[in-house]
């Protein structure tokens, strides 16, 4: 029996992937495996799944440094003996690579990319990171002031998406809408902006597995079918397309990726493949994968503990996935409980 | 100065107000001072008591207990 | 026997976002009941409340790592204090003694270093606001001009004029070097050639010497590669006036910029998660000025104007807690008797600061008020701290650069300064001040007698 802990169990409107990991976990072949829920808020869903997690323990936010996930961790494998730990949120994710020694020596294996890695395909530098691999970025400008808005216009020509610099995208169609959303963005993400090249086509995403010596496991492209308006996949479906594929694999032999991550990409009409984001981590989908024949989750277990790993075979193409807003019941001792003394 | 009379207090620290589905969690000696509230004590009943068992002065253990009369009213957890 | 107490609270479980700390980060507030090896309620009992302390330790200790960081990088670096940081003379002769020149920004600083016994052809005189007096002064002791402007270029001309020597300059360059803020108030910009016209016009006045070549990114900089693309750009500004003007650069100034490990506000992660090493920097500096094609024996010094990389961390303030609240709104509030007239960086950072007590109890977010009667006086907007009553009293952590310069003589008077040394003794560096101190420079007109 495998104990393995788990983020992201935040399975809201705009969800972590914790609970899709922890399913494709669960059916796991060959694996019997107990699972400890981590989470940052009380109510984060996935707390309440009936049967998912043996136990799930608060930790400290990000901002609260890598001392102190350190500190609580120590603490959470002082009880319960953790063998793998996938991280599954963005903004933790530099902690955990600096604590992958410290961890190790608790017991606590990761499969993670390197802080290279992880900085690399930093929206900032994804522009120079495509030039650099002959991945196709749409053009980008970093904007630090707005008077750089001009020039990025000039180059990109109308209309152009203005994205903060973590969350968020808008398209604008003139200069006086470009400015306005500037400042928005500004004030809430802070500076720089990004300017990028407006792209009309259709969104695919690729979830990915690597190992970290340039070699792609698996890859599975899925086209969104629906979105939320927050641009998330609500429904999708498992396609069959090499171009996708083989651009997986150039992204893993490029970087030499280590542990899973998700390619957001969009084609042009004219056919055109661009890829907008690299997220390093799996996405929230990831449970289609599963059920695609492609356990990533279960596949990246056995890289985590040292065990060798083949391709997977061919996805089955064509299955669809479809997001349910089902609402559990709990009892409120449940919430005291994590709420009041961090574990439950 | 009474505490709601509806007020659930359970064995682990944790404090419920039903009437607004709010949850606290109070540390020993505020769980201890809620259930002698609750026993019907009054406020000076409630220090004497506390000053001969707890290692505290007087006007120490005053002014903590008046933050935290303070602390139960802005949380709506006293009697109007 | 009675029971150990500890004062009751009642904390609301809320569903969305407790504090940035999470219900169980407290396990991270440690006690600190010794600064530098010294006992915290010791030193407050013999110099009184607050108190700065100054680590001679460390801050040998930081001047030895900066050089070790580069000077294992590069063969030829050069330390130069910047004064402005922290101007107490002890502070300052502690760094001259570790072999540092002096970097001023005003005729005021500029005697200081020579007060200190700084000889004058190793202090840089830098800033956009030297006088005619200032610049004579600096000509006089053969200390470095570093030129901001083309008018003040003509003022030292006259300056320089029948002086017996030619006056030595250095051209301050503001350059792009890919940060968001670039910091072009200062010197000539690079790309817009005004930097080569003012090496142009320097190289060809009789009465000065060309030394130096001087750029500034800007403070707490978290990005080492900008420093390597400054250093590539000073290069060859340097090789340009070699191969053109038949000029030799003696050095090439970088300035300083480099972060501690304090938290800016607004700042995701802490410090410590978020600065780079030192040695990140020296790598990219090095490798930089190794490249830039200077032949081996030609290869110019390297300066460096480090300031809080190198004060910061020696510095602690002490104080004690006056009085706890509670606000209104159910936050704790905790009044301190120290605020930003002492702790001006509270309005950059979020200070980490340590109670002295160890059995204080479970920690809770509190506000930390300073004791100046203005709404301004925030410590900390939100700090993790175990209950606290007056008396109590608390470390605040990385506070030697920048506080002992720009604190204000603002509604109380400003407390001892004092040096630990290496042995461990402590010394006054700065008085506490008295009111005769203060009302010393005051004139009463007669009628108001």
């Amino acid at each position: 029996m495998l104990t393995i802990a788990l983020t992201g169990l935040n399975a809201t409107d705009s969800p972590g992937a914790g609970v899709a990991v922890a399913r494709a976990l669960r059916e796991a072949p060959g694996r019997a495996v107990r699972l400890v829920g981590l989470s940052y808020e009380p109510l984060e869903p996935g707390i309440f799944l009936p049967d998912f997690f043996a136990k799930t323990y608060l930790l400290p936010y990000p901002s609260a440094g890598s001392a102190a996930l350190l500190e609580r961790l120590t603490y959470v494998q002082e009880r319960e003996q953790i063998d793998v730990l996938i991280p599954c949120f963005d903004a933790e994710l530099a902690h955990f690579i600096r604590l992958e020694a410290s961890l190790k020596a608790l017991g606590i294996r990761m499969l993670l990319p390197t802080a290279n890695q992880l900085a690399s395909r930093d929206k900032l530098r994804l522009a120079e990171f495509g030039a650099a691999h002959h991945l196709p970025v749409p053009a980008t400008h970093a904007l630090h002031q707005p008077a750089d808005l001009p020039a990025a216009a000039a180059a990109l020509g109308w209309p152009l998406v203005l994205k903060g610099r973590w969350y968020e995208a808008e398209t604008v169609h003139t200069a006086a809408a470009a400015e306005a959303a500037l400042l928005r963005l500004a004030a809430r993400w802070g500076w720089p902006l990004l300017a990028q090249r407006h792209l009309v086509g259709q969104e695919l995403n690729v979830a990915g597995l690597a190992e970290g010596q340039g070699h792609l496991l698996s890859a599975v492209p899925m086209r969104k079918l629906t979105l939320t308006d927050k641009g998330k996949a609500w429904a999708g479906i498992t396609i069959e397309d090499e171009m996708l594929t083989e651009l997986a694999q150039r992204f893993a032999e490029a970087s030499r990726w280590r542990g899973p991550f998700e390619l957001e990409l969009l084609r042009t009409a004219a056919g055109e493949l661009f890829i907008l984001e690299i997220n390093p981590r799996f996405p929230a989908w990831i449970y289609l994968a599963a059920a695609a024949g492609h356990n990533q989750p279960a596949a990246l277990l056995s890289l985590a503990l040292g065990e060798p790993v083949a391709p997977f075979g061919p996805v089955a193409v064509g299955k669809l996935f479809i997001r349910c807003a089902w609402d559990l019941i709990a009892d409120n001792e449940h919430f005291q409980l994590i709420a009041g003394l961090g574990e439950v | 100065m009474p505490l709601k009379k509806n007020i659930a207090t359970s064995e682990a620290g944790f404090v419920f107000n039903p009437a607004t589905g709010d949850s606290f969690a109070a540390n020993p000696l505020a769980a201890e001072v809620l259930k002698l509230l609750q026993a019907g004590h009054d406020l000076a009943a409630i220090r004497a008591q506390l000053l001969e068992r707890y290692d505290v002065p007087a006007h120490q253990l005053q002014h903590d207990l008046d933050d935290f009369i303070w602390q139960l009213t802005s949380f709506q957890l006293l009697e109007e | 026997m009675k029971l150990p107490y500890e004062r009751p609270t009642l904390r609301r479980l809320t569903a969305g976002t407790l504090s940035k700390f999470g219900p169980q980060a407290g396990a991270g507030v440690r006690p600190v009941a010794e600064v530098a090896g010294a006992s915290v309620p010791a030193l407050l009992a013999q110099f009184g409340s607050p108190l700065f302390v100054l680590s001679e330790r460390q801050l040998r200790r930081s001047a030895q790592a900066l050089r070790r960081s580069f000077g294992t990088r590069y063969p030829r670096v050069q330390l130069a204090w910047s004064y402005k940081t922290n101007y107490l003379n002890a502070v300052c002769r502690v760094f001259h003694q570790e072999g540092a020149w002096a970097e001023v920004v005003s005729g005021f600083e500029l005697e200081k270093a020579l007060g200190n016994g700084v000889p004058g052809h190793h202090i840089l005189f830098n800033g956009p606001s030297k006088t005619a007096a200032d610049l004579a002064r600096a000509a006089e002791v053969d200390a470095v001009v570093h030129l901001d402007s083309f008018d003040e270029l003509r003022a030292l001309l006259a300056v320089a004029a029948g002086r017996p020597r030619p006056v030595r300059v250095a051209v301050r360059v503001n350059l792009d070097a890919g940060l968001p803020q670039r910091w072009d108030r200062f010197g000539f910009n690079l790309e817009n050639g005004q930097a080569w016209q003012a090496v142009q016009q320097v190289a060809a006045a009789p009465d000065l010497a060309l030394v130096g070549l001087h750029c500034h990114l800007g403070t707490f900089v978290l990005e080492p590669a900008a420093y390597g693309t400054a250093a590539a750009k000073l290069a060859a500004l340097a090789q340009r006036a070699t191969h053109e003007l038949h000029q030799t650069i003696d050095y090439l100034d970088l300035g300083g910029g480099f972060p501690s490990l304090n938290t800016l506000k607004g700042s995701y992660l802490p410090g410590p998660d978020l600065v780079p090493d030192l040695d990140e920097y020296a790598a990219a500096v090095a490798e930089a000025l190794l490249g830039a094609g200077f032949a081996p024996e030609a290869l110019p010094l390297l300066v460096l104007e480090a300031g809080r990389a190198l004060v910061d961390e020696a510095g602690y303030l002490l104080g004690t807690v006056l009085a706890t609240k509670q606000l209104p709104d159910g936050r704790r509030a905790t009044v301190l008797d120290f605020g930003v007239n002492l702790l001006f960086t509270a309005y950059w950072y979020d200070h980490l600061i340590s109670p002295v007590r160890a059995d204080a109890g479970r920690p809770e977010p509190t506000v930390l008020y300073g004791p100046l009667c203005m709404n301004i006086d925030v410590v900390r907007e939100t700090a993790l701290l175990p209950p606290l009553g007056p008396g109590d009293q608390l470390v605040v952590h990385r506070v030697g650069a920048y506080n002992m310069s720009q604190w204000q003589q603002f509604i109380t008077l400003r407390p001892n300064v004092i040096l630990l040394d290496l042995q461990g003794n402590s010394h006054i560096i700065r008085e506490a001040e008295t009111l005769e101190y203060v009302q010393q420079p005051e004139r009463v007109p007669e009628h108001l007698l």
